[in-house]
């Protein structure tokens, strides 16, 4: 493997991520297409951690979290950001060692920045997931959570996925030593147009933060809601498990824009959560079916 | 003698499980070692993030050879037995077994000998056992492995006498070679034993000795500190911590913008523990913290830790910019608003206990009672009250749970007017957190921090949530405990268990009305649909509570309608019957107030047959017996809260009693005499406990043990009873000079005895029984108790009788053991 040279920029965190994981076997996917909070929910990851089925993928995914918007304002919370999202199903026995290696190539030098892996199980009850494992630290920040599947919509996953997030925006900001989101250098900073994160997405965070607290309209996302459920079970009852994904997944994202309005009471918030699991559950076990389970 | 030693090997393993699993390594190492006759006395354990291991150092080669003798059946038994008798004792044919006779004839003997087995094979055996069955609090599963381990395991290294044993787990790898640091030193290394293991490992910047890297943080923190003129703000959780976070632990002091040091000082030191493990600095001279912190990396770095300390410190302040802003949230209003109050009324404090607010209502109430006993102000405990909670809805709190009480006081600081007491008891209410935190000694706060645990205690024990061996999620033995070291460090006179009775009592009275009508709901709904017994059985005893508060009546028609529905459903469907027959019973066990019925006919429907029966029999027995009167509320409320809380508070204090040194069965021994006041209880045991460690009172316990063992022993014969006991010495009648000696002195001793119990002064009461120790002995030396004139014997036996009196005035001496 011939060596890189260190990222400048974003986009260069990106690409040499794409490259290595690339070079590890993973098929690089794009975005999935639908709004999603985090880059676990794109099928790739949720649904292909089900079944007996080997598997190995990286992508970019863009998360939506409504209410984390701050109207651009504040130097590290955005309502819409990137994660890059791995998983290699069964994880390898040295996937540690495979992912310090992702850092040393994005300039992270383990000898001279401190790299722990504190304990940490993820959770995500929306899809009946879970796992454990850490987020790992570099000089006391979280740059990554490495999760070790265990359940998946409610069931057992065999064999077991090992699943890699990077906050990007986080990562980079550390790499490149910035304070504030939007000064970082988006493209080579010594390209003929320069251009800085805050460049391309700061409008974006101020127009969609006014939509998600002021101008999005909760009566129709309710509706809304109700219909993507509807949609969803009779998808699944049709056996359309893939297109059914995707409803629950718009459920899940108009519950996001709802709970960012504030118009949900605790009580309501369960219930919500309790009716996009179902759904999630429901995909996960007919996914699974499909695929054959593990005995 | 040969050494073992293993090595687990795995991916980071939770700072906060490393230190219990070493102790579970070596229990469960001896424990099968001891099984398979090997006595390991000396197992040494190491753990780091990554590895878990042990070291043995006095084993011998081979286990124990096995001779024994198994005794079997007679000759000419049955041939079912003599094939049983083969079959345990490993023989393939009775002529190899050998004969014997003894009084009751002949019987075989099998001589079973044994050569032990090959110590390496027995750990080869009993190694991947305890790792399969390692009590880890969370395990989890990797690739295609079936291994459940707390994380990744990558290599077991054994070895026993210097070489190489291989365990067999699953497909992990079991290979003589171990790795240093995961940076520094990731080569292989194949140690010889456990020595050359840990200073190979050194070499390659692994400290696996946790006391030793702990020794090492704490020492290069205090010297990093020292050189800037500075002072470690000690933590010994976070040292355990981070002990486990790190193989190599390298110290390193980083900068923190002094801007932030306008929050409070806890703030700055909890953003700094929880989120960042950093240890707080401060300033000798002033006893505030400095703007700078203590974080230990795992790495020597390159540039000497000059990056690391700079990326600490930007994220540091990202961490306090946050907790500023929420700071700067909560400190725009005073701490007691009409939204917080709000906020409170909304957020549940168990659902069946209603909100946070109804809690605060009720410890209010109960606290301004409690000021009679406290001498409390009983103003200052009503405003205390109102705003003691009031914190749990501010950002900060939201932040740092643990800052709960001492944010409300920062908050409330900040009011005009503000009265130290009332502050010290919105800090305090919660405390004692546990055996060794602070008991408040503030009038207002000890008020309020008994009010707080008595209301938890009696409210969640009403609705049947007690802790169980398992658990106790609403940390009601820590509560009990907490009401134990109050009443007793602060000296508080009180009639414990009647104030829990009382706590209860208006708990279930002023318990929302729609309580009953809820609870008749729930039971039609039983009766239809199956519910669960359990699910009945914690609402029936709010409706049970309840129905003393005027909803008798409601309570009565539903019974009938019930009845009814009961009759109907049972012609319809046969397989209704049982459940509905208990679920029936129990529920007019309920009305009927007889809750140790209740409680029967719960264990009547787990029963069956029989046994089930005589169950049922007995519950309609007693429930014809029960009246319903108003008493009964005070009765029940006694038997279901008020008697087990008493109970569980004893168990906390003999604990408690226990951890000063002090004997249980002397606990006991007081408190079978049905006293609830903890002061006079503990004032009883000290005196006892002194009084024992006597000569004279060693020997009149031996004395009291010889008369209740007489006793016990006439009673047993029918020749003596207790109401015989109460009669009167005849003294015209008393022949002997020891037992004229002894009436003497009990006619001395016990009235004095008495007086003093009266006025509290034990030690008192204890000297006047001392002087009986003589008589005693000489009673027991001259005189013979079972003498043929029977007017002799009935004196001699009421002398008894009246010495176990005498002594049961103070304590009951039959619970005390030797």
């Amino acid at each position: 493997m011939a060596a890189t040279k260190p990222p400048r920029c974003f986009q260069d965190v990106i690409l040499t991520l794409q490259t290595y994981w690339a070079e590890q076997g993973c098929a690089i996917l794009q975005p999935y297409d639908e709004q999603v909070g985090a880059g676990t929910l794109h099928p790739a990851t949720t649904l292909r951690a089900l079944g007996p089925k080997h598997w190995r993928a990286a992508y970019v995914q863009p998360s939506r979290r409504p209410k984390d918007g701050r109207y651009g304002e504040n130097p590290n919370r955005l309502q819409h950001y990137y994660q890059f999202q791995v998983i290699l199903k069964p994880n390898p026995p040295n996937l540690q060692d495979l992912y310090l290696q992702s850092l040393v190539r994005i300039g992270i030098d383990p000898l001279l920045h401190d790299i722990r892996f504190v304990e940490d199980d993820w959770e995500n009850p929306t899809v009946g997931a879970w796992g454990l494992g850490w987020e790992v630290w570099c000089d006391g920040m979280e740059v990554s959570q490495y999760t070790y599947f265990q359940q998946v919509g409610g069931l057992d996953v065999r064999p077991v996925s090992g699943e890699l997030t990077y906050g990007l925006e986080r990562l980079a900001m550390y790499v490149f030593g910035v304070d504030r989101v939007y000064d970082l250098p988006f493209n080579d900073p010594d390209s003929a147009t320069p251009l800085t994160y805050g460049d391309v997405f700061l409008e974006n965070e101020k127009q969609q933060s006014r939509f998600n607290f002021e101008l999005s309209d909760p009566e129709q996302n309710l509706r809304w809601f109700a219909d993507a459920e509807a949609t969803a079970k009779r998808l699944l009852e049709a056996g359309a498990v893939l297109p059914a994904f995707d409803y629950t997944l718009k459920a899940s994202h108009l519950f996001n824009l709802l709970d960012a309005r504030g118009v949900v009471s605790p009580t309501e918030r369960q219930s919500f959560i309790a009716r996009v699991r179902d759904l999630a559950k429901g995909c996960a076990s007919a996914w699974a079916e499909s695929q054959g389970s593990a005995p | 003698m040969p050494q073992l030693l293993l090595e687990l090997f795995s991916e980071e393993i939770p700072a906060r499980m490393q230190k219990r699993a070493e102790g579970d390594l070596a229990r469960a190492f001896g424990e099968k070692l001891k099984a398979a006759g090997l006595d390991a006395t000396a197992i040494k354990t190491f753990s780091s993030p990554r590895r878990l291991g042990l070291v043995v150092d006095d084993l011998p080669s081979k286990a124990a050879d096995v001779n024994e003798e198994k005794k079997g059946p007679r000759v000419g038994a049955p041939d079912q037995a003599i094939q049983g008798f083969l079959k345990s004792a490993g023989l393939t044919s009775i002529d190899h077994a050998q004969v014997v006779e003894d009084k009751k004839g002949a019987f075989y003997v099998a001589r079973i000998e044994r050569a032990g087995r090959a110590t390496a094979e027995i750990v080869q055996e009993i190694t991947p056992e305890i790792i399969r069955a390692f009590p880890w609090p969370k395990s989890m599963r990797s690739g295609v492995s079936d291994l459940q381990w707390v994380r990744p395991l990558q290599n077991i290294l054994c070895l026993f006498d210097g070489k190489h044993v291989a365990i067999n787990v699953d497909g992990v790898p079991s290979e003589a070679k171990t790795w240093g640091h995961r940076f520094h030193a990731p080569a292989a290394i194949e140690p010889k034993d456990a020595a050359d293991h840990a200073s190979n490992l050194r070499a390659a910047k692994v400290e696996i000795d946790r006391e030793t890297r702990k020794a090492l943080i704490l020492e290069n923190a205090k010297k990093a500190c020292a050189a800037k003129g500075l002072e470690l703000v000690d933590d010994i959780g976070l040292l355990e911590e981070v002990a486990g976070l790190v193989e190599w632990p390298v110290v390193i002091l980083g900068d923190m913008d002094p801007a932030f040091l306008d929050l409070p000082g806890e703030v700055i030191r909890l953003s700094m523990r929880t989120h960042q493990k950093y240890f707080a600095v401060r300033d000798p001279k002033t006893g505030k913290l400095a703007p700078h912190f203590i974080t230990v990396a795992n790495v020597e770095a390159k540039d000497g830790g000059k990056a690391i300390a700079a990326g600490n410190a930007r994220v540091l302040s990202a961490r306090l910019s946050d907790a500023q802003f929420f700071w700067s949230v909560d400190t725009a209003t005073p701490l007691f608003t009409e939204e917080r109050k709000a906020k409170l009324q909304k957020i549940v404090f168990h659902q069946k206990l209603g909100s946070v607010w109804d809690k605060v209502e009720r410890v209010k109430a109960l606290a301004e009672e409690l000021c009679a006993v406290t001498g409390a102000d009983p103003k200052l405990v009503r405003e205390a009250a109102s705003l003691c909670k009031m914190d749990l809805v501010t950002e900060t709190v939201g932040e740092f749970p643990e800052l709960q009480g001492q944010v409300g006081r920062q908050l409330y600081a900040l009011t005009k007017g503000n009265h130290e007491s009332v502050a010290a008891a919105i800090e305090d209410h919660y405390r004692p957190l546990g055996p060794n935190d602070r008991v408040p000694s503030d009038k207002v706060a000890m008020t309020l921090a008994l009010a707080d645990k008595m209301d938890s205690l009696a409210c969640f024990w009403a609705i049947d949530e007690k802790p169980t061996g398992s658990g106790d999620p609403y940390g009601l033995r820590r509560a009990q405990l907490g009401v134990v070291r109050i009443v007793l460090d602060n000296r508080l006179r009180l009639e414990l268990g009647a104030w829990f009775v009382k706590v209860a009592r208006n708990f279930a009275l002023h318990a929302p009305l729609d309580r009953a009508s809820r609870f008749m709901r729930l039971f039609e709904e039983g009766a239809a649909e199956n519910v669960t017994l359990d699910v009945l059985r914690s609402s029936m005893r709010l409706g049970f509570l309840t129905a003393f508060a005027d909803q008798f009546d409601d309570l009565s028609k539903g019974l009938k309608r019930a009845e009814e529905e009961v009759l109907l459903a049972r012609q319809d469907d046969p397989d209704f019957e049982g459940v509905t027959d208990s679920t029936f019973n129990y529920f007019r066990a309920v009305v009927l107030g007889h809750f140790d019925n209740v409680i029967s006919v719960v264990e009547a429907d787990r029963l069956k047959g029989s046994a089930r029966d005589e169950h049922l029999a007995r519950f309609a027995d007693s429930v014809e017996v029960y009246e319903r009167t108003s008493e009964d509320v005070y009765f029940f409320t006694d038997q279901i809260i008020g008697r087990p809380l008493l109970e569980f508070a004893a168990d906390r204090l003999k604990v408690q009693l226990r951890d000063h040194g002090k004997r249980h069965d002397l606990v006991d021994a007081v408190f079978a005499l049905g006293d609830d006041d903890l002061v006079r209880i503990v004032a009883r045991v000290e005196a006892l406990d002194a009084f024992l460690k006597t000569e004279d009172g060693a020997n009149l316990l031996a004395g009291y043990k010889r008369a209740a063992n007489i006793l016990a022993a006439e009673e047993k014969k029918g020749k003596w009873s207790a109401e015989e006991a109460t009669g009167e010495v005849d003294a015209s009648k008393l022949s002997e000079p020891a037992e004229k000696a002894l009436f003497d002195a009990l006619a001395i001793a016990l009235p004095a005895a008495r007086a003093a119990v009266e006025k509290e002064e034990f030690a008192q009461a204890m000297k006047a029984l001392s002087s009986l120790r003589a008589p005693v002995d000489a009673f027991f030396e001259k005189v013979m108790v079972n003498a043929e004139d029977a007017v002799l014997r009935r004196n001699r036996l009421l002398l008894l009788s009246r010495l176990r009196e005498a002594l049961s005035a103070v304590a009951d001496f039959s619970k005390i053991e030797g």
